[in-house]
């Protein structure tokens, strides 16, 4: 029999604020423990949450970006549990009503892994349920006898993407993921770096035969901290409940914990005898209406990798690849805008941000921002070359110069001497010198061996020290040689 | 007249006119608690050299605010920066809490010296101070009887002027009971009205703050001091409160109050009723004119209150868990271990029983039948009063159906506990404002006092201060001490 | 419909955390039961069409600007602890 996997996620991402959800301590990473802390994220008696709205817009502006329902009117709730990393016991969460319901992710080809990138055949959209808003966990530290608990990220916001069962492969779940943690970058919302916890994932799976409508048992995976981990955790847990399957086992409804260095999942003790969250409304904190401000966050919505790499391509005549790279960065893709708008040949200055820009920054380990090439600097250098004033090669040669000393690329050309040689009496000056000095060669070229005429060219070009335009000089050549 | 015996705004004019210090008066305060409180045990913890030392400074530092160099006494379940905030329970024992409640500051700001820490029931869950994992608190006027509660401490400390104002809580009468219970003066202000930021949680869609004091116009000037927004309280209003000192001294003429049908009927003592009813006749002779109201849900408030109060206290509570701060089991075996006995050992009787009901009516398979139900009960007894402030400015019940009961004498019957708050618990659950202040007293053994209710329609402070004024000053029960 | 003796005191502490002794399970699952059965009368009002009161606040959207404010230090964050090292909260091992 045939089994296939249905996949759904729960994504938890913590949003790039400032403070945390509920008070003013500082959201940000690797602070000593308890350095960032207050009354109200290490839950003590009498303190109350106050809410951040910066947290609130960009969870609306992630639900705008994929394209869900914002909720006009939502509210927090209490999800009671018992563990050391609750402060209060209770998490506050939204359970009835999510900011967000609804909307999809289209997964483009290039997002899938590189090694099945060939066998995506459509372009797969992927339903979410929801998203909403909640505030993380203590981070706990394991010793020998004991647990410490540091609460420095207690109370950062943290949003949940909650995904239909769309999913079909562990390929198309690292294909959302990379897909969607563009998405949360173009926005601004996370910095969504798995390493540190910024982006995480829980992976709802179960196996059934291909004809069968009815899901398995589902199986949850937790602790993958990578992309390609999650990946991974799925295709062994896939292959391990198929396996089951087949041999007419029953695969047992459990949380599973994925073991990066053992390459496998295994089954976790169960944190709670019951699940029963008590869920009700958080008295502390009233509803939330968007209409009042919903609207600027709507303005604020960018143009997503997806749109942004069709219009670099139709409208400014980007090459695939060219494109794939500069939308998959969205501060690279604006730093090339800045650029092409300076410059009728688009895909020139993308050929020099893909593979020169991006190069020289790696090797001088400096950021985008530290570039010490503006975007209208590199415009300009694009329209000297294809105003034919410098060659290809000089060009090359003037942008590593610009990279090196911040220079404008008509001041280098100049002070080298680079101008080509445009004028046409010049240049039919140095043909008729070298046609001179190669009878042989223009014999044979008038029999037919017009190759030749490359060598004459490579004359000209020396003796004229490289500047001439050689398109004029190929022409002047042939006009002279009467072919 | 002895510097204890004194009112707060005496206090404030006395010190304005520099003819004692805060020194003194705190002095006068700590020898009058001396004497009295092996009698009464309102006060949990006192640190004489601190209040001292504030006062002190108070007396070198220019006149700072309405409140100048007045010693106020809190509720154990205010926190303030370096002090123990138990909440009468052993699970907060050597809790010291690192920040000051929002209605701390302001007092502070208003000029205030902390004076110490009152007596309650355990996290404010009872009715008599009885629960308080420390010792009962007893009635001034009868040290056979309770104070009631849950801020039995703080009125017990007003009326035996061991304190000229304190600040305690209401979730369902906690400062209305024991104000009437002990014969003084206990404002329940509109929730929302004052920052909950600081009072350790019971149930916080109906808990606030108020003072409890020994006249009318004492209350007003404490509660000038607290009232007003706070960012740190998401459910704080942002209105700020009218000026009260128009109120006062305006006369009633032209009020409508209503006398809820309701409120009038079994459980009621007939002597309490006669003094409301009496205290209700003054104020038509005084100008008011009396109308019947009603309140048609009334009956089924209390049980809408004991699920919707402990199923946020269950919620509230859980954060006592021996991780972070307070008591600890010895050596737990695990985990699960450690909660279960850090909290069985922590908590005692009726929190446990509070907190197993919370649980239980927001459990699965119960939250609709029990929670939800009684959030839209809520909605009708809401409705009620929006019903009935339409037909008048402000209602007037008795506190309580009884006055003050013996001590013990409910202790064994949580049920007949929690309908001594029968008249109080539904103006928490309207977040409506009301006042309770002495209407007259009862024999039983001894005098007892009884008390009046006043509730307001919300954010209207202004006038159940207007009326409980207004009655105060044609009456003269607050010239009453009681017999110590 | 659910009724009192719905109410399993054991079950429903455990939930709470809270262990119990015998003698206290038995005189809370009696206390309580009266309790209960009180509470039930709010079943015979009639809701139906009522909308629910979670707030008698009617304002909506309190909000606090991202603007960061000091935090305690460690050493207050953690003064109360019961077991503390290296300004962590210690607490038995805890198994995944």
């Amino acid at each position: 029999m045939n089994y296939e996997a249905v996949i759904g996620l729960e994504v938890h991402v913590q949003l790039r604020t400032r403070t945390k959800m509920f008070c003013a301590c500082a959201n940000t990473f690797g602070a000593p423990p308890n350095t960032q802390t207050c009354p109200v994220c290490l839950g003590l008696p009498g303190a109350l949450p106050s809410p951040n709205f910066e947290a609130l817009r960009l969870t609306a502006l992630t639900g705008l970006m994929l394209g869900g329902a914002i909720a006009p009117r939502c509210k927090f709730d209490r999800k009671n549990y018992f563990y050391p990393d609750v402060s209060k016991n209770y998490q506050i969460s939204q359970y009835d009503l999510p900011i967000c319901v609804g909307g999809e992710l289209v997964l483009p080809r290039e997002n899938y892994p590189k090694d099945a990138q060939k066998t995506v055949e459509e372009s797969r959209r992927i339903r979410l349920v929801r998203i909403h808003l909640e505030e993380d966990v203590a981070k706990s530290f394991h010793f020998e006898a004991a647990t410490g608990v540091d609460f420095n990220r207690a109370g950062a916001p943290l949003m949940e993407i909650v995904t239909q069962p769309d999913l079909r492969s562990p390929e198309e779940a690292f294909a959302f993921l990379s897909t969607l943690r563009l998405v949360l970058l173009y926005g601004g919302v996370s910095d969504a770096d798995m390493e540190k916890g910024q982006l995480r994932c829980d992976c709802n799976v179960s196996v059934r035969p291909v004809d069968q409508e009815e899901l398995g048992a589902k199986v949850e995976i937790k602790n993958m901290n990578s992309i390609s981990g999650v990946r991974r955790a799925l295709a062994h847990e896939i292959e391990r409940q198929m396996d089951v399957a087949r041999n007419g086992g029953r695969i047992a409804q459990e949380t599973r914990r994925w073991d990066e260095a053992a390459g496998a999942t295994f089954g976790m003790r169960s944190k709670e005898m019951a699940h029963d969250y008590r869920y009700f409304p958080e008295p502390d904190l009233l509803p939330v209406v968007v209409d009042s401000w919903i609207d600027e966050v709507r303005r604020a919505v960018p143009e997503l990798p997806v749109a942004r790499k069709e219009r670099l391509m139709r409208r400014l005549g980007v090459g695939e690849s060219n494109a794939e790279v500069l939308v998959a960065d969205r501060e690279l893709a604006d730093w090339f805008e800045k650029a092409a708008a300076t410059t009728k040949n688009a895909n020139g200055v993308a050929n020099f941000v893909v593979n020169d820009l991006l190069r020289e920054l790696g090797a001088a380990g400096k950021p985008l921002v530290e570039s010490p090439i503006a975007p209208e600097a590199l415009g300009a250098l694009v329209d000297l070359a294809d105003a034919g004033r410098i060659s290809s090669s000089q060009a090359k040669e003037v942008f590593a110069e610009m990279f090196r000393s911040g220079r404008a690329a008509d001041e280098i050309v100049v002070e080298r001497g680079m101008e080509q040689v445009s004028d046409t009496d010049a240049i039919g000056k140095l043909c008729d010198e070298v046609l001179a000095v190669n009878a042989a060669m223009v014999a044979q070229i008038r029999e037919g061996n017009v190759k030749a005429v490359g060598n004459l060219v490579g004359q000209v070009m020396k003796r004229s020290q490289g500047k001439a335009n050689p398109a004029m000089v190929n022409a002047a050549l042939k006009e002279k040689l009467g072919i | 007249m002895k510097l204890h015996e004194f009112t707060a705004s005496r206090a404030v004019a006395a010190i304005r006119r520099c003819e004692v210090s805060s020194e003194d008066l705190v002095r006068a305060l700590l020898a009058r608690m001396e004497a009295v409180e092996p009698q009464i045990s309102a006060m949990l913890h006192v640190d004489a050299e601190a209040a001292l030392a504030e006062a002190r400074a108070r007396d070198a530092a220019p006149p700072s605010g309405p409140l100048h160099g007045i010693p106020i006494a809190l509720k154990d379940n205010l926190s303030v920066r370096g002090q123990p905030c138990t909440c009468a329970s052993r699970i907060l024992r050597g809790y010291r809490a690192p920040y000051d409640a929002t209605v701390v500051e302001k007092l502070r700001r208003a000029g205030a010296v902390l004076l110490g820490r009152a007596n309650m029931d355990e996290f404010a869950m009872g009715s008599s101070t009885e629960t308080s994992s420390v010792r009962a608190t007893r009635n001034p006027w009868d040290p056979a009887r309770a104070p009631g509660g849950s801020s039995g401490g703080a009125a017990a400390a007003v009326a035996a002027r061991e304190a000229f104002a304190a600040l305690g809580s209401d979730t369902g009468g906690s400062i209305r009971q024991p104000a009437a219970f002990c014969g003084c003066v206990g404002l329940k202000p509109t929730y929302g009205r004052v920052s909950r930021y600081g009072l350790v949680a019971f149930a916080s869609s109906l808990d606030q703050i108020g003072p409890l004091t020994r006249d009318v116009r004492d209350a007003a000037l404490l509660f000038n001091a607290i009232a007003g927004h706070d960012p740190h309280d998401s459910t704080s209003l942002s209105d700020a409160p009218a000026d009260l000192s128009s109120a006062l001294g305006r006369g009633v003429r032209g009020l409508k109050l209503g006398l809820p049908r309701e409120y009038f009927l079994k459980g009621i003592e007939r002597d309490v009723e006669e003094s409301v009813r009496r205290a209700a006749r003054e104020l038509e002779k005084l100008g008011a004119e009396i109308v019947e109201v009603s309140l048609p849900h009334t009956e089924y408030a209390v049980a809408t209150y004991y699920v919707l109060a402990t199923a946020e206290a269950s919620a509230n509570l859980a954060r006592f868990d021996g991780v972070r701060y307070g008591h600890r089991a010895e050596k737990p075996s695990d985990l699960l271990e450690m909660y279960g006995r850090t909290r069985a050992e922590g908590f005692g009787a009726e929190v446990k029983r509070r907190i197993i009901l919370g649980t239980y009516v927001l459990s699965r398979g119960y939250h609709d039948a029990y929670y939800l139900h009684a959030q839209k009960a809520r909605t009708l007894i809401r409705g009620d009063f929006q019903q009935a402030f339409a037909r008048c400015d402000a209602i007037l019940t008795p506190t309580t159906p009884t006055p003050a009961f013996k001590l013990g004498e409910k202790m064994q019957d949580p049920l007949q506990m929690y309908l001594a708050d029968i008249f109080t618990i539904a103006v928490n659950l309207a977040g409506a404002c009301a006042i309770s202040l002495p209407c007259g007293f009862v024999v039983r053994e001894t005098t007892l006092p009884v008390g009046l209710q006043i509730i307001g329609p919300w954010m209207r402070e202004e006038t159940i201060f207007r009326i409980a004024d207004a009655y105060e000053q044609a009456t003269a029960w607050r010239e009453e001490a009681p017999p110590l | 419909m659910n009724s009192s003796s719905d109410l399993h005191v054991r079950y429903v502490a455990q939930l709470a955390r809270l262990k119990l002794s015998e003698e206290e399970a038995c005189r809370y699952q009696e206390q309580l039961e009266q309790i209960v059965r009180y509470i039930e009368q709010i079943r015979k009002l009639d809701v139906r069409g009522i909308e629910p009161t979670a707030h008698v606040v009617e304002r909506v959207n309190p909000m606090r600007a991202d603007d960061p404010a000091p935090s305690l230090s460690p050493d207050d964050a953690t003064a109360n602890a019961p077991l503390r090292a290296e300004h962590l909260f210690m607490v038995p091992k805890v198994v995944e």
